[in-house]
């Protein structure tokens, strides 16, 4: 552990003012509590000897940290407990291989993306999802997304760039490449759209879900393999931006604060990396934001995920829909839709995670909306799985409102397929 | 008055007097501790908690380092549950003399305390926090020892064997009659009651008291009380025992124990062994002592400060002596040869690490003066709660909880006590006393001092013993004043920040000033 987090706990007042921001302590008795794990537990922890394995039941989500007024670190004492904890208890065994595989986007992506029909076939039949709870411990009724049968990454390698006089780089992130990368098309669209050139270099992972499985050493790997592709443009002063609110976190402040990474690389990137909402209010105060919105008559409940409080920026998105016409945004208040990554993908973590998502999931049913927004992949993918609403990035709607998506994204994508396979 | 019959009156309630009783008692004599106030309320309850190695006296004092480590090996084996296996090092910071390293060497193996040279970087590594410019480290057998479980074990054991205690209760003379102690007078000091003892034989256990009580038989017995400052940290900085390698002096050594972690020690000589007083220059002085072993010191959470009062033996008297000089092995005294009085034993000085020895040489003497001979067993027999062989650990309390950590209300979240606990101590101990309470769980002893659990110990006390308002107000009140003594010393950064929010709590929710009492 990292004595300054350790020390952190030094802070703590027993207020009890994170307890009562406790997503998962209110549905399970499993979990005692962010201050219980957090600097009371920790008093009694040796290198080497875990003896409350219920951490592990830490979703990491952040809040406790975010609204601790003392400055204690608590997720992130959390974290690294956890991760000695699966240090101490090694590799082997069902829940370790399950944590190691899940942990991996970037390698399940590239495996899956060739033969995406047969893997989201298999990703569907019940069958096989039973296979996949009982023998790997994968919950059979998690929501997983769909491959896209495509990555971002080819799309962008083909993709020409504008000349402009303003550069931005973009971070996309697994789940962008591998599942969603009709997202960051709208993204490169938007940010062409606003006079920048985007540059989209190779990268992998970002290692968080392998730090939140308690891998450190190979969570540490994946980081600085990414800030070394980003730190080139970083120290240009060129900014990134990302899209996925978790990912960009890990950039900002995690990798830091949890894994200990003092690279160079790393501060270079971190001083650098905006959230895309973020990014574009920074663009609009500056009044260099394109304002040209056309009308969209939508509801939108929107969702800002747990990981976004930790960027300390707000709610940029909200201010963003303020400025297109007639859209409507219902800003909800449930503090975490449960899925914290991999958590809720977990067989013993299923049933928290969605009593955890309930109240979140019943206010968007109950607006009816179109769609929902959020700025966090896995929290869409599990507020569709949860509310059977369809969920996109705060992007997708400025893109629409910006008019770029005429003709529609599905007939651009396919328009986009086909002039790619007249190219090759 | 009522009057109570005895072969052994053993006098003192600390590690000392609880193992006579208890060896006393497993010889078979009928036997009768008495405590002034609480158990372990004394010199006992007042140290750091370090098991000796022996290492510290290895060069100074090489015959208590022999006991030490002899007695270290043997309590390993029959008090484990008291134990925390920590480890031990002694380092050498740039404020030492490289060379003492290998006095300290000669003097380990001289005395027969195991002790290995180690790399710095190992060190380091084990110990992130300690001073990076360490010249050398040795390891040494040192440990941890719970002070108020270990005297719990043994009047447990020694009830067991049919003895009999009597806390709050103090000796007011001792009866004399024809060069010999025939007994003595106790006085309940709540309610008042005298009580009548005849006994075979009196041992003075009474640890830096030991002189008042030798008094009321007309012996004299020098006892040096030196006064020992010591600052428990809100967490432990460190994992093992650090000592610095070099003569022992103030504020040179850091006690992992439990929760927290405790620097030690300043020596003050004083008259009074009841003076408790920590003064600012000896805050700071372990305060300055503190960062030489681990950077930082000053930065990190102070907890609570207090002072225990050594029994430093003196056979003759000595004026402006440096109490640090004096022999930290024990003295037994037999009144009947020293001093023609008989019936009469005192056993003081040395350490809570002898306290079982010293206890064994203790109880020989009251055979020698009863014409019987009866051997010890203390060193082979398990006590009570370590018939497992297994020594403590950290994370006892938190292992415990799993894996429904929430499946019970937890009155003192810094210490993990639960209700039930704290139900049963209740019922154990027949106190109104929360501080009797605190011995023995360790309740409020944590970060917040009590700040969220004394209020709720308090409203269990009231129900569990039917206790009326003014009574149960006086318990709260006496246990916050309690820990006001060592808060005040130690009021700066989180503690203090700490300290306002009780304060709040107290004074402005509560408005403890007001209650009827």
């Amino acid at each position: 552990m990292t004595e300054a987090v350790r020390d952190s706990l030094d802070r703590c007042v027993k207020c009890t003012i994170c307890e009562s921001f406790r997503p998962f302590s209110k549905v399970t008795p499993l979990f005692p509590g962010p201050k219980y794990v957090g600097p009371q537990a920790e008093r009694y922890r040796d290198a080497g000897m875990s003896a409350d394995h219920s951490v592990d039941y830490c979703s990491g989500c952040g809040i406790c940290t975010q609204v601790c007024p003392q400055g204690v670190k608590i997720a992130e004492i959390n974290s690294q407990a956890r991760a000695a904890m699966w240090e101490e208890q090694g590799q082997i065994g069902q829940v370790q291989l399950r944590n190691q595989l899940i942990a991996r986007p970037s390698v399940i992506g590239k495996l899956g993306t060739p033969v995406a029909p047969l893997a989201n076939w298999a990703l569907g039949n019940r069958t096989l999802r039973g296979l996949a709870h009982n023998l790997i411990g994968i919950h059979r009724d998690a929501a997983m997304p769909k491959f896209a049968g495509r990555t971002f990454q080819r799309w962008a390698r083909r993709h020409a760039r504008r000349a402009a006089d303003k550069t931005v780089v973009y971070f996309h992130g697994c789940g962008t490449n591998y599942y969603e990368p009709a997202a960051g098309e709208m993204l490169v669209a938007v940010l062409e759209h606003n006079g920048f050139n985007v540059i989209i270099p190779p990268q992998d992972c970002c290692g968080l879900p392998l730090q939140s499985n308690g891998r450190f050493p190979a969570a540490r790997g994946y980081v600085r393999r990414l800030v070394a592709n980003l730190a080139p443009y970083a120290r240009e002063g060129i900014p990134i931006v990302a899209n996925s609110t978790s990912c960009g976190l890990m950039l900002k402040r995690e990798a830091h604060e949890i894994l200990g990474i003092e690279d160079e690389d790393l501060q270079v990137v971190s001083k650098q990396l905006f959230d895309v909402c973020e990014f574009l209010l920074f663009l609009h105060e500056k009044g260099e934001l394109r304002t040209d919105f056309q009308p969209l008559p939508l509801e939108v409940p929107y969702h800002a995920p747990c990981q976004q409080r930790g960027h300390g920026i707000g709610k940029p998105a909200l201010d963003l829909f303020a400025l297109v016409p007639e859209l409507r945004v219902i800003e909800l208040n449930i503090d975490c839709c449960g899925i914290a990554g991999t958590y809720g993908l977990k067989k013993e973590k299923y049933d928290i995670s969605m009593a955890v998502g309930e109240p979140l999931f019943r206010q968007i049913r109950e607006a009816k909306p179109e769609v929902a927004a959020c700025g966090s992949e896995t929290c869409r993918w599990q507020i569709e799985h949860g509310s059977g609403i369809h969920a996109v990035h705060p992007i997708e709607l400025l893109y629409r409102a910006y008019g770029l998506d005429s003709p529609s994204p599905a007939l651009r994508e396919r328009v986009g397929e086909r002039v790619e396979k007249e190219r090759l | 008055m009522s009057s109570l019959q005895t072969d052994v009156l053993v006098i003192g309630g600390g590690s000392t007097g609880s193992g006579v009783a208890r060896d006393a008692a497993m010889r078979g004599f009928s036997t009768l501790l008495v405590e002034r106030r609480d158990l372990a309320d004394g010199t006992t309850g007042r140290f750091h908690g370090l098991l000796h190695s022996g290492g510290r006296y290895a060069v100074k004092d090489p015959p208590a380092a022999i006991e030490c480590i002899k007695e270290n090996l043997i309590l390993r084996k029959v008090a484990p549950d008291c134990i925390e296996d920590t480890g031990g090092v002694f380092v050498v910071t740039p404020w030492d003399d490289p060379a003492f390293g290998d006095r300290f060497l000669a003097g380990c193996k001289n005395t027969g305390v195991p002790v290995h040279e180690v790399s710095v970087g190992d060190t380091l590594r084990r110990e992130p926090r300690l001073h990076p410019g360490i010249k050398r480290a040795f390891t040494v057998p040192d440990a941890a020892i719970d002070p108020w479980k270990l005297v719990w074990s043994n009047v447990r054991s020694a009830q067991e064997h049919g003895a009999r205690m009597l806390t709050y209760h103090r000796v007011l003379s001792l009866d004399v009659d024809g060069g010999k102690v025939m007994g003595a007078v106790l006085q309940d000091v709540r309610s008042g009651d005298e009580v009548r003892v005849r006994a075979e034989v009196v041992v003075n256990a009474a640890g830096a008291w030991a002189g008042q009580i030798a008094s009321m038989a007309g012996c004299e017995v020098q006892i040096l009380p030196g006064k020992g400052v010591m600052i428990a940290m809100n967490h432990r900085l460190v994992q093992t025992v650090l000592n610095r390698c070099k003569l022992p002096g103030d504020g040179d050594i850091i006690v992992p124990i439990r929760t927290t972690c405790v620097i030690g020690t300043t020596d003050v000589h004083v008259t009074d062994p009841d003076t408790s007083e920590i003064t600012k220059h000896e805050v700071d002085f372990m305060l300055d002592e503190g960062e030489k072993l681990v950077p930082g010191f000053r930065q990190a959470r102070a907890l609570h400060a207090w002072a225990g009062v050594r029994p430093l033996f003196q056979e003759t008297r000595a004026k402006d002596i440096e109490t640090r000089d004096v022999t930290r092995s024990h003295a037994l005294l037999d009144h009947k040869k020293r001093d023609g009085v008989g019936g009469f034993v005192t056993i003081t000085g040395g350490k809570t690490t002898t306290y079982r020895f010293m206890a064994e040489v203790a109880v020989d003497a009251v055979c020698e003066q009863l014409g019987v001979q009866r051997p010890c067993s203390t060193a082979k027999e398990r006590l009570p709660g370590s018939e497992r062989g297994a020594t403590y650990q950290l994370g006892a309390r938190l292992g415990a909880r799993e894996p429904l950590p929430q499946s019970e209300e937890i009155i003192c979240e810094c210490e993990l006590v639960t209700r039930s606990h704290l139900d049963a101590a209740i019922a154990r101990r027949e106190t109104d006393s929360i501080d009797d309470i605190r011995r023995l769980l360790r309740i409020g002893m944590g970060p917040c001092q009590g700040g969220f659990c004394i209020y709720r110990a308090t409203a269990l006390l009231h129900a569990d013993r039917h206790l009326d308002y003014a009574t149960a107000n006086h318990s709260l009140l006496d246990f916050l004043e309690e820990r006001w003594k060592g808060l005040h010393p130690i009021l700066y950064g989180d503690q203090l920040r700490q300290t306002r929010l009780d304060d709040w709590i107290f004074q402005g929710l509560f408005d403890v000033r007001h209650l009827p009492r």
